[in-house]
């Protein structure tokens, strides 16, 4: 049968120019400085005495079209047709007139977009994919996210914290959701059960033996049948050998825990970059509002609230008090699984007297 | 009208509470479509069982060999094998490059909305965390014409499996006053120079690139970018005495000296009577008041930008701009996260020119990743493996004190080509001399 006459595709990428609002494509790389009038407005002023306001608001990320022509009609209507949208999914409307960012916030929360996310907040979590649509998900994302946005809705209407707070979820320990302030992560608890009637069918086993980082896989005869087997004791069950192999089945329904890391930051401001570290383990995978997880969330955001000072990120506020007093100040107990025995450990090690009371 | 909605007791339970509820929106798609209605069920599923049912496979689009994620559902009746949620058997997703700062107007978002409800489920995720646009939700038989739709309308494929991925850059130029270099542009060349890269994986594994235009790094990229660009200057910091002073009235001693100098992680900054500011060409300053000034010292600034963020325009990045260039941050796998190393620590960002090498330097990078990486590892894995000497040697940089924290503290090592490195140091000195 002939082939259909198929498309080339047209590889190229864009200029953005044609998108940036005019304003901003007239005061390109020219801008003098910004304030923040309101939380959820930002305020900048060009060299040449040209301003915009520009309005923050969160969405699901997750749009349906409906959503997103809502979100555009608000546009033409309010802001001149142009909108953007930032690395957390929050969209920003910008506007060259300031009587004009009454009615936008107006709009938008009337039609249930919540103003914020600026400055001082607790900005919209950077997320993955989760159940709805990943293949090696322990648990979901939006809904995981939804429920956390839900309970900290007035601390990112509000600038209340110290400094920014940037949080990030992610399905697996893969972590594609990021290093953050607060970082939510589910965790493998259990070694992969691996189904021996697939392997040899569908894996490609060399890979996945190579894949495993701390060797715990080895080739070996299974009724017969070429398949593989894990020493446990060995296996960190990081799940790295799920997608070469989906036989190594390691997703459990009760032994998949989520997990909280704080401390991360990617900014350069004050302290280098870091990363975020382990304060609890074991939570429930609890669908379809995972209590815990929130209420541990929650604490601490709370007592970094009430303890650091302007301008602290998390990270700094822990730096200023110490593991010992954050661990002390949140209630949440120091394990042993909080002390690193992985490549590069002893760098994260108490090699001095100092020492915290 | 589309067929009844299978019952979800618990995803309706993230219909209530403030926040934008993803699953309303999906509701409103499964009036229409009996896709999202069994969509619907599917998700259900996994939330009441607790587990994910999507499996990968091979979904593309004509000429390209990544960039459609595809997946199957995995919940099958025992008895048929049929999948039980059979309208929504296919939930592929294609990933696109969206433009640089994901700056839109309507019409494009209009269009973008207008395909989608024609061929695919209507859930578009603003953005991936890799940056595309994802159109979420897509059978095998409608990726092509969507995809012909989409690149009609000037967008292009992300990267997906082993290849470049796709690129993202902060606001920038376009509206942020730190911005050190047009993020823009580098982008937009770096991009065009590895399409093929991105269309046709065919690399270790992925390799992304990032643009941050400071170093408040908003995109995030010493963490995820294999290449991360983060702007920076080279000369004495921008100063502007009346928006100092109208800090200064603002927010008083106690918030300069607390929130400004006490928090300078290189103690760069003092509060000094204005007469005796040192005279000095490193040395600059910002009134806060008619006697006393902000005194910064900008050998000691490591252009960490907080200062500058908390006086915005009264202080300000300098004028002799480029970026510092790091290689290798990413996420967990093999060895842990990494965060990228500093390869470069100024590249000038200026001329046309200056962005071609910046796009010349990329092109070795991901020649060397490509000739020396085990296959499934990332340039960070790689660079533990073989040592960044071995690195820097490989892409032809010089070494630089900037790229450690400190010297090496073990002493296991060969220096017997001491003097001859030192000849080579010495003449290169002189000859840029
Ligand atoms: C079959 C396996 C995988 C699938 C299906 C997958 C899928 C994805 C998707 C869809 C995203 C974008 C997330 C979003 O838009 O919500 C993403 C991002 C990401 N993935 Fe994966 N991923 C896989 C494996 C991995 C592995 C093995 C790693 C790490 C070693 C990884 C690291 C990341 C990171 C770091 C990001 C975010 C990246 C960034 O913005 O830099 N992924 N992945
Ligand atoms: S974190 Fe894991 S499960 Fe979630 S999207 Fe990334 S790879 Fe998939
Ligand atoms: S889960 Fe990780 S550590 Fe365990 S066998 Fe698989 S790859 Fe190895
Ligand atoms: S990284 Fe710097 S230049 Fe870019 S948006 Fe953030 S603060 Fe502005
Ligand atoms: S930008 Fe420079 S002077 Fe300002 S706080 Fe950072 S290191 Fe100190």
């Amino acid at each position: 049968m002939a082939q259909p006459q198929m498309r080339k595709p047209v590889e190229y990428f864009l200029d953005n120019k044609k998108f940036l609002h005019p304003k901003l494509a007239a005061n390109y790389g020219n801008w003098k400085y910004h304030d923040r009038p309101r939380p959820g407005v930002l305020h900048h002023v060009s060299n040449t005495g040209d301003e915009v306001w520009t309005v923050r608001a969160g969405t699901q990320r997750q749009m349906d079209v409906h959503t997103i022509r809502l979100l555009c009609d608000i546009a033409d209507q309010y802001a001149e047709g142009r909108v953007r949208f930032t690395i957390r999914s929050n969209i920003e409307y910008i506007v060259s007139d300031e009587a004009k960012v009454g009615p936008l916030i107006e709009a938008l929360e009337k039609n249930g977009f919540p103003v914020g996310g600026t400055g001082n907040s607790v900005s919209m979590v950077a997320h993955t994919q989760g159940w709805l649509h990943c293949d090696i998900p322990g648990t979901d994302a939006s809904g995981v996210v939804k429920s956390m946005m839900d309970a900290l809705f007035e601390d990112f209407k509000k600038e209340e914290m110290p400094n920014r707070v940037r949080l990030s979820t992610s399905c697996c320990e893969i972590n594609c959701g990021g290093q953050a302030d607060i970082a939510v992560i589910i965790q493998h608890t259990k070694p992969p059960k691996i189904n021996h009637d697939l392997v040899a069918n569908v894996c490609e086993r060399p890979a996945v033996v190579a894949r495993c980082p701390v060797a715990a896989i080895r080739p070996a005869l299974v009724n017969g049948k070429p398949s593989l087997e894990v020493d446990e004791k060995k296996c960190v069950c990081c799940g790295a050998c799920y997608p070469p192999c989906p036989p190594m089945q390691i997703n459990d329904p009760e032994h998949s825990k989520l997990a909280i890391w704080v401390g991360g930051k990617n900014s350069n401001a004050r302290s280098k970059p870091s990363f975020h570290k382990l304060v609890a383990a074991g939570l429930p995978n609890n669908p379809p509002r995972w209590p815990e997880v929130n209420a541990i969330v929650k604490k601490i955001l709370d007592t970094y609230k009430a303890d650091a000072r302007p301008w602290e990120r998390m990270a700094d506020w822990i730096e200023r008090i110490g593991w010992p007093r954050f661990f002390e100040k949140t209630g949440l107990p120091f394990t042993k699984y909080m002390i690193d025995d992985w490549r590069g450990s002893r760098y994260n090690l108490n090699a001095s007297n100092h020492v915290r009371f | 009208m589309a067929k009844q909605l299978h019952p979800t007791p618990m995803l309706d339970q993230l219909e209530s509470g403030p926040w934008p509820s993803f699953v309303t929106g999906l509701k409103r798609l499964a009036k229409d479509k009996d896709y999202v209605v069994d969509l619907l069920g599917h998700l259900e599923h996994s939330y009441e069982t607790r587990k994910g049912y999507w499996k990968g496979g091979t979904v593309g689009v004509f000429g390209y060999g990544g960039g459609v994620i595809p997946r199957f559902t995995e919940i099958k009746d025992e008895k048929t094998g049929q999948p039980v949620f059979k309208d929504a058997a296919e939930f592929h997703t294609l990933r696109i490059m969206p433009p640089p700062g994901m700056h839109y107007d309507t019409a494009t978002l209009r269009k973008f909305c207008d395909i989608w409800e024609k061929y695919g489920s209507g859930l578009i995720a603003l953005h991936g965390q890799s940056g595309d646009i994802m159109f979420q939700g897509c059978t095998t038989e409608n990726v092509q014409p969507a995809w012909d739709e989409i690149n009609e309308m000037g967008f292009d494929m992300g990267g997906a499996g082993p290849a470049v991925r796709t690129a993202m850059s902060c606001v920038g130029a376009a509206r942020c006053e730190q911005s050190c270099y047009d993020e823009a542009l580098a982008h937009q060349k770096i991009i065009n120079n590895f399409l093929d890269d991105i269309h046709r994986p065919a690399l270790p594994y992925k390799f992304k690139f990032k643009f941050s235009g400071c170093g408040n790094d908003c995109m995030n990229a010493i963490q995820r970018a294999d290449m991360a660009v983060i702007g920076t200057w080279r000369d004495n910091m921008k100063t502007d005495d009346e928006l100092g002073k109208k800090w200064f009235a603002k927010h008083g001693m106690n918030e300069l000296i607390n929130d400004v100098v006490n928090m300078c992680p290189t103690r760069a900054l003092q509060v000094k009577d204005t007469k005796d500011v040192r005279k000095d060409a490193h040395i600059s300053a910002v009134a806060i008041n008619d006697t006393q000034s902000l005194e910064i010292d900008n050998k000691d600034c490591v252009r960490c930008m907080h200062c500058i963020n908390v006086m915005t325009g009264a202080l300000g990045p300098g004028k002799d701009k480029g970026a510092t260039i790091l290689v290798g941050g990413h996420g967990h796998l093999k060895i842990g996260a990494t965060l990228g190393t500093v390869v470069v620590p100024f590249m000038d960002l200026k001329t046309e020119e200056d962005y071609d090498k910046l796009v010349e330097l990329a092109q070795n990078i991901v020649d060397f990743f490509a000739e020396n990486a085990l296959e499934h590892e990332r340039t960070g894995e790689m660079i533990e493996r073989i040592g960044l000497v071995n690195f820097l040697e490989g892409i032809g940089l010089d070494p630089d004190a900037n790229m450690v924290n400190c010297p090496r503290s073990n002493p296991y090592v060969r220096t017997d080509g001491w003097d001859e490195e030192v000849a080579r140091i010495n003449a290169k000195k002189k000859a840029a001399a």
